[in-house]
């Protein structure tokens, strides 16, 4: 994009800013209007839940109008903060866990490559930013000056700093299998018919989803473990004390942890941007064929991705008007007696299955091993004076092949433009720090 | 006109920025601000999302030299390590004499007598570099965290011609080490079994029998849970972040 924008004329500077505003713009809209979508479905999916109707007028149909009236409604709410409330904490605070929220999206790819910063330790990132989210509902519960509030933020931190661990653990079992922590690598593996997802490469990460699944929905902090605004007995929790606007930050920020660890998911075990068809390929959109061709199976991909995103998010809905709430004892149980034990020994499955199974369980449709590339083996082919190092490369992935690395140093093929496209971005991304 | 005259001279002069040390002097400023934010606050709250928003700019300035896994690992680690010192802090000011801590006048020596022997250290490490700058774009390093976890199992990749060995004893050492410590807070943090006492005891003892504990009460037990559970949860966090 950005190097479309200097093609056309404009000093660099300018280019890389424009493409910069219009990626953070597009990120806040998919939490944004992500949110607008979600509160009214949860209203939806919960009256139908409850045998009611939930919101039928605002809007005409479906009250599909009826996120906005809240809007208008929340805007229109006096601003208040309690007398003996710590005023700067109390105003920072939703915009702390809007902005963790908002941050990981920035390493997230909807689809190949369409992705904000492709980092090569994005799964990493990814899960470091949404783990800051917890600070935001601290502080909120801090000074707020409330018994309340405080409760509902001592839950949360001691749910969140624990269902850490088995969702590192869950995470770590697709990037073993792909050998990389690059998101847009692990989601392109994974391309072709549904058989090449990485939830049916073995029995073993099929079971590692659902823990996954269990992990996320705790440490976004849904029901059944929304002990932190509980309001059969926090009132609600660590936002009692808030109105209005900041309170809507809250809420955006919960649902974009939703949507974010949704997708998460979708990338990492339900092949990303790739459909269980690969109706992109079967139609002829492959990236050999031209310019728009190649737009439309992004575009695809983003609505894939979209799609599974919203389907995860919709599930949380399910389950958390369907499943009683949890003790704070029951929360602790789950995660280190059933889904740190569940998810250490899945990782060992998973790697011994590797080792016994290289070709995985489907053989057919799968891609060819030196198709999908990391960015830095690319990098030492085209620079000569690595050449030397490149040696080294192929001694070392012959040993991390059996390890599920499956990245080699063949010719590249290159026909995707995985590898080419990858080490542009990092040669236009130093561009800009040069003087 | 004028704005158009002004737009002439503004362009130029935005062009001419050097976005890379821009971008440094601010996250510099801003990791340098808070920590000594950190210094003269006396609310421990207020210290601890200090130290969190410093070492986050910190990992900003990871982030611009291209050092992507170190950056994430300072978000993780650090960062996400501040919380349990945020959550000690909101536990201790929740009663009222610790809201403020003040230090005394030998602790503040002390602090700036071990302050400016690490400046001095670092000073003398900075001035002995020989040349500062971006680095030419043959030696830039993969970025990539591939072949740092290669070189943790054995195999160094940057190193063709051998003579280096990779870092799986030190891997091995650290990650049971941090087994260790796992282990050691789970065991400080158990359940404690009720012991019943021994007749001997009670006998001794000139004071009444043991009555039975009260039972807990509702809020304030289900906090300490928590508390203390997050603790335990802490100590689990560094040993899978590591």
């Amino acid at each position: 994009m950005a190097a479309l924008l200097i093609q056309l004329g404009l000093p660099d500077w300018l280019a890389w800013a424009i493409t910069a505003g219009i990626a953070a713009a597009l990120i806040l809209n998919v939490i944004a209007v992500g949110a607008l979508v979600f509160i009214w479905a949860e209203r939806k999916i919960a009256a139908r839940i409850q045998d009611r109707l939930g919101p039928t007028r605002t809007g005409g149909r479906f009250g599909w109008l009826q996120s906005l009236a809240d809007g208008i409604k929340l805007l229109a709410k006096e601003d208040l903060m309690p007398e003996g409330a710590d005023g700067l904490l109390f105003r920072l605070a939703p915009y702390v866990s809007f902005c963790a929220s908002f941050c990981a999206f920035l390493a997230l790819p909807f689809a190949f490559d369409v992705v904000a910063q492709r980092l090569n330790v994005g799964v990493f990132f990814v899960i470091a930013v949404l783990g800051l989210e917890v600070f935001g509902v601290i502080l909120a519960g801090y000074a707020s000056a409330s018994k309340w509030s405080l409760f509902g933020a001592m839950r949360e931190a001691a749910q969140v700093v624990s269902y850490e661990v088995p969702l590192g653990m869950c995470v770590v079992v697709p990037v073993m299998l792909a050998g990389s922590m690059d998101l847009v690598t692990i989601g392109e593996k994974q391309s072709g018919w549904a058989t090449n997802w990485y939830l049916f490469h073995d029995p073993f990460t099929f079971v590692v989803f659902w823990v996954y699944f269990t992990c996320a929905v705790a440490s976004v902090n849904r029901a059944p473990f929304d002990l932190a605004e509980a309001e059969s007995e926090l009132v609600a929790g660590f936002h009692t004390e808030y109105s209005g606007l900041r309170w809507s930050f809250f809420f955006m920020a919960e649902y974009g942890s939703m949507f974010l660890v949704s997708a998460l998911a979708a990338i990492l075990f339900l092949g990303g941007w790739n459909g269980p068809i690969p109706l992109a390929t079967l139609i002829g959109l492959s990236d050999g064929a031209g310019e728009t061709a190649h737009y439309l199976a992004r575009l695809l991909g983003c609505v894939n991705l979209l799609g599974k995103a919203t389907l995860g998010v919709l599930v949380m809905m399910w389950v958390r008007w369907t499943l009683p709430r949890l003790r704070i004892d029951q929360v602790m149980t789950t995660c280190l007696k059933y889904c740190t034990p569940i998810a250490a020994v899945m990782f060992a499955g998973a790697m011994l299955w590797t080792l016994a199974f290289p070709g995985g369980l489907f053989h057919g449709g799968r891609r060819p091993a030196g198709e999908v590339r990391e960015g830095w083996l690319s990098a030492v082919d085209a620079q000569p004076s690595l050449v030397a190092r490149s040696a080294a490369v192929v001694a070392a992935a012959g040993v991390a092949d059996r390890a599920g690395l499956r990245s080699t140093v063949s010719a590249a093929p290159a026909a995707d433009g995985v590898a080419v496209e990858g080490v542009g971005a990092r040669e236009d991304g130093g561009a800009w720090g040069a003087p | 006109m004028t704005g158009h005259s002004l737009l002439g001279a503004a362009l130029p002069m935005v062009a001419a920025i050097n976005w890379h040390s821009l971008f440094f002097l601010l996250f510099a400023s801003l990791a340098c601000g808070f920590a000594l934010a950190v210094v003269f606050t006396t609310n421990v709250v207020r210290m601890a999302l200090h130290l969190v928003l410093s070492l986050a700019a910190t990992a900003g300035l990871f982030f611009l030299a291209n050092a992507e896994f170190i950056g994430a690992m300072q978000l993780m680690i650090y960062v996400g390590g501040t919380l349990v010192l945020l959550v000690f802090g909101v536990m201790l000011t929740a009663q009222q004499p610790f809201v403020s801590i003040r230090t005394s006048a030998r602790d503040q020596v002390l602090a700036g007598v071990a302050g400016a022997a690490t400046l001095a250290v670092l000073l003398v490490a900075v001035l002995s570099v020989g040349r500062w700058g971006l680095p030419a774009s043959g030696e830039v390093d993969a970025p990539t965290a591939t072949p740092l976890g290669m070189a943790l199992l054995g195999v160094r990749v940057d190193a063709a011609g051998g003579g280096h060995s990779g870092f799986l004893l030190p891997f091995e050492i650290v990650s049971v080490h941090l087994l260790v410590v796992l282990v050691g807070a789970a065991y400080l943090a158990r359940a404690k079994r009720r012991r019943t006492p021994r007749p001997v005891d009670v006998l001794a003892s000139a004071d009444p029998p043991l009555a039975p504990r009260p039972a807990v009460a509702v809020p304030g037990g289900v906090t300490r849970g928590a508390s203390r559970s997050a603790l335990v949860g802490s100590g689990d966090a560094a040993g899978g972040g590591a």
